[in-house]
């Protein structure tokens, strides 16, 4: 099988952009031993190693594969739903080819034993880089920090209670405080869930109308807000996981022009959708946060295009038919997202929302920053994670060709316009679109 | 037998509420003092009579073993009658008042009261209604006098002199009196001091007490003379402050690798009692190295040399 080989691989006459040094050539890429030897114009003119696999990428563009920092993969405890392995092909179908999974499992990922576990199971069945986020507090339970100095030294890159919001402000006070002295990374879910309650769906005229509970915007500015100001009494490292709406962009921007140390991400579903889109009822568009007005839509992308929110995601949530298939009310929250992240992304520099650049270096360049992963770059020496991207090929989402085991994408039978056509990990192709 | 101490030092107030405000002449007045009684507990016979008739009360709020009959033994070796009062007896339990307490004790006519209490201040607060000397035996995070000055006996006779040293305190500053004390004496007499613990153990502002701030053991420890460990209260650690004990003992624990970061031939101290294994290794609170036990007998002779020192001062002595 090809897909082990690591020949060195040239990537010839492509649009090469790498996001982490505002660099946008059309030329070639050389990959040889796991890593980017060099990216620039006439590689493969001046002579390339003996047995370099070249591959002609004209029109097509070149970048760093994307880091997903935020993906639910059900191992261990919900194999049913992903395993690291089906997570893994689903992402590099997508070009990612770093993905971060969540703690949210179970057992929960809350100590050096389950964060062993997980490493060891993706060095054995993963095709792609896979690291975990360990839970902030034991059990999820939002009572007690977890060992945050051990999980990080046995390889948990960052701490989050998943979908889960830390309500008592002490202990994240003391975990925000405690965390600092690892310069460990705090991830936090930011929705106070006495202000979700019951609601299920953005607070709106539309949800009225539809005889839904609704989620006030609140709901997220007020945690967030609170959380800057505890950022701000401890010093610690925060990212914010999941951004809705256009008020959160102001707490964020004073956070950020005060010199705290905070980053946020939004996910792809937010930038790309709006609660319109639930329309009849989709359950596939039932998510946490949840989907809100077109104008929040467009200011996140406007903020990513800024670099105010630093990073998409994909929030990657498989849910099978028995959690999808229910009244909207009963369903449970979330979508799969690796697969499409790209490609949904796409549509908004098609549209002319966002420049390809910024786009990328929030998927790639702007998580391993974050992370303090090595990925994201195709600087000399990095590591050759690496995708092509044809930009402009048309095409139809059939769920059914979907890699994950859970089928609820938001983008069901979607006209999408790009799709990635090869992926690299390591220096070595693990998909390739034909 | 009964010589009277060499040193004529005489404490120049009425109580020893903590060790801020003290001179450096009177934490070395108290010291020299300390050293004679540390001569006399070693004979035979131990018994002095200078507070021979007087009465010294141990009122204590929050348990405690040594420092307790530490100053039992001190009072009664200079000769006076002493009486143990805990709060498991006391009529605090049935929701006498601290003050309606005090004007109790003070109506018995006592010359010295000791006093701990789990709260700062309260031990400044009974001072003020009763006419006593009061001497402060812990009162919550705030003081603990006595403590500081048998650490500071015990470093003065193994290094010759406190001054240029430079000293570790380890573990949990948050809640501790006998790091506050420490700190004003160690500052007070001329040394470095170095707080080390995880920024969760660390009341916010110690950078202002004079002190150098360390998160980690390898950068506190580097050069130090002394690494004073403390103990870790437990009961309101788990998950709280720090994420658990084996976590903690891992990055803040004193073992024989973190000590190696010292001087060689650092003084290890701790103000008991320990948790073995959890701030302190057994290996380490048993070694060579160690001066825990020292600590204790140093305890006795300084709590006399408060108690003699502060006696010289009553009315009538």
């Amino acid at each position: 099988m090809m897909l082990s080989d690591r020949r060195p691989i040239l990537l010839a006459n492509a649009r090469i952009v790498d996001p982490s040094r505002d660099f946008d050539i059309v030329g070639d890429l050389l990959i040889a031993d796991g890593t980017i030897r060099e990216a620039k114009k006439g590689i493969g003119a001046a002579g390339v190693p003996e047995g370099t696999d070249v591959i002609d990428c004209r029109g097509k563009l070149v970048a760093p594969g994307l880091v997903d920092m935020r993906a639910f993969v059900g191992e261990p405890g919900a194999g049913h739903r992903e395993t690291l392995a089906s997570a893994s092909q689903a992402a590099a179908a997508g070009g990612v080819t770093t993905i971060i999974c969540q703690p949210n499992t179970s057992p929960v990922i809350d100590d050096p034993a389950t964060v062993d576990f997980v490493l060891r199971r993706a060095r054995d069945t993963a095709i792609v880089h896979v690291h975990p986020m360990a839970a902030l507090t034991k059990g999820l339970e939002g009572k007690e920090m977890t060992e945050i100095g051990l999980l990080k030294a046995a390889g948990a890159v960052a701490f989050t209670d998943g979908d889960k919001s830390v309500t008592n402000a002490q202990v994240m006070r003391r975990a925000l405080t405690y965390a600092g002295d690892f310069d460990a990374l705090i991830v936090h879910y930011t929705e106070d869930p006495d202000l979700v309650g019951d609601g299920v769906m953005n607070e709106s005229e539309f949800a009225a109308r539809l005889g839904l509970l609704g989620i006030p915007k609140a709901a997220e500015t007020v945690m967030l807000e609170r959380d800057i100001r505890l950022v701000a009494l401890s010093g610690g490292r925060y990212h914010a996981a999941s951004i809705s709406c256009a008020e959160s962009l102001d707490v964020l921007r004073r956070a950020k022009d005060a010199g705290l140390s905070v980053t946020a991400s939004a996910s792809i579903n937010h930038i790309t959708l709006n609660e319109n889109d639930i329309g009849p009822y989709r359950t596939f568009l039932k998510l946490s946060p949840p989907l809100r007005a077109e104008d929040d839509r467009k200011l996140l992308v406007e903020a990513i295009d800024r670099g105010l929110i630093d990073t998409i995601m994909s929030d990657h949530n498989p849910q099978d038919v028995e959690t999808k298939r229910l009244p909207f009310a009963e369903a449970a929250p979330g979508a799969i997202g690796l697969e499409t992240m790209l490609t949904a992304g796409l549509r908004l520099v098609h549209s002319g929302e966002i420049e390809l650049i910024a786009l990328l270096r929030a998927m790639s360049t702007r998580p391993a920053e974050v992370l303090g992963l090595p990925g994201g770059t195709l600087k000399s020496g990095a590591p050759a994670d690496v995708i092509v991207v044809d930009l402009d090929m048309p095409w139809v989402l059939d769920p059914l060709d979907l890699k994950s085991k859970c089928k609820n994408t938001p983008f069901d039978e979607a006209r999408l316009t790009g799709r990635v056509v090869r992926t690299i990990v390591a220096g070595r192709t693990v998909y390739e679109y034909v | 037998m009964n010589i009277a101490p060499k040193s004529s030092f005489v404490l120049s107030r009425r109580h020893l509420l903590g060790i801020e405000g003290l001179s450096r002449d009177d934490i070395s007045g108290l010291l020299d003092l300390g050293e004679e009684f540390v001569e006399l507990n070693r004979q035979v016979e131990k018994k002095r009579t200078s507070l021979r008739g007087r009465t010294q009360i141990n009122l204590f709020f929050e348990s405690s073993t040594r420092t307790q009959s530490s100053f039992e033994l001190a009072g009664k070796r200079l000769g006076a009658d002493v009486m143990n009062m805990s709060v498991g007896q006391s009529a605090m339990r049935k929701g006498e008042t601290l003050i309606d307490t005090a004007i109790t004790l003070n109506a018995m006519h006592p010359d010295i009261l000791v006093v701990r209490h789990h709260a700062s201040g309260a031990v400044e607060l009974l001072a003020s209604k009763l006419d006593c000397s009061v001497i402060n035996a812990g009162d919550g995070a705030h003081e603990h006098p006595t403590q500081a000055l048998l650490d500071a006996l015990t470093i003065r006779r193994n290094k010759g002199g406190i001054e240029g040293l430079l000293v570790a305190i380890c573990g949990d500053i948050l809640h501790s009196r006998v790091a506050r004390s420490n700190i004003i004496l160690l500052n007070q007499m001329g040394a470095r001091v170095r707080v080390v613990a995880p920024s969760t153990l660390l009341p916010p502002g110690i950078e202002r007490f004079g002190v150098e701030v360390a998160r980690d053991m390898r950068e506190g420890l580097n050069g130090a003379d002394i690494v004073m460990m403390l103990r870790l209260q437990r009961e309101r650690m788990n998950g709280s402050y720090i994420p658990s004990l084996s976590e903690y003992f891992h990055y803040w624990g004193l073992d024989e690798k973190k000590l190696a970061y010292a001087k060689p031939g650092a003084l290890v101290m701790h103000p008991g009692p320990m948790n073995r294994g959890v701030e302190i290794d057994s290996i380490v609170a048993d070694g060579v190295q160690s001066v825990i036990r020292e600590q204790v007998e140093m305890g006795v002779a300084v709590r006399m040399a408060v108690l003699e020192a502060l006696s010289r001062n009553l009315p009538n002595a």
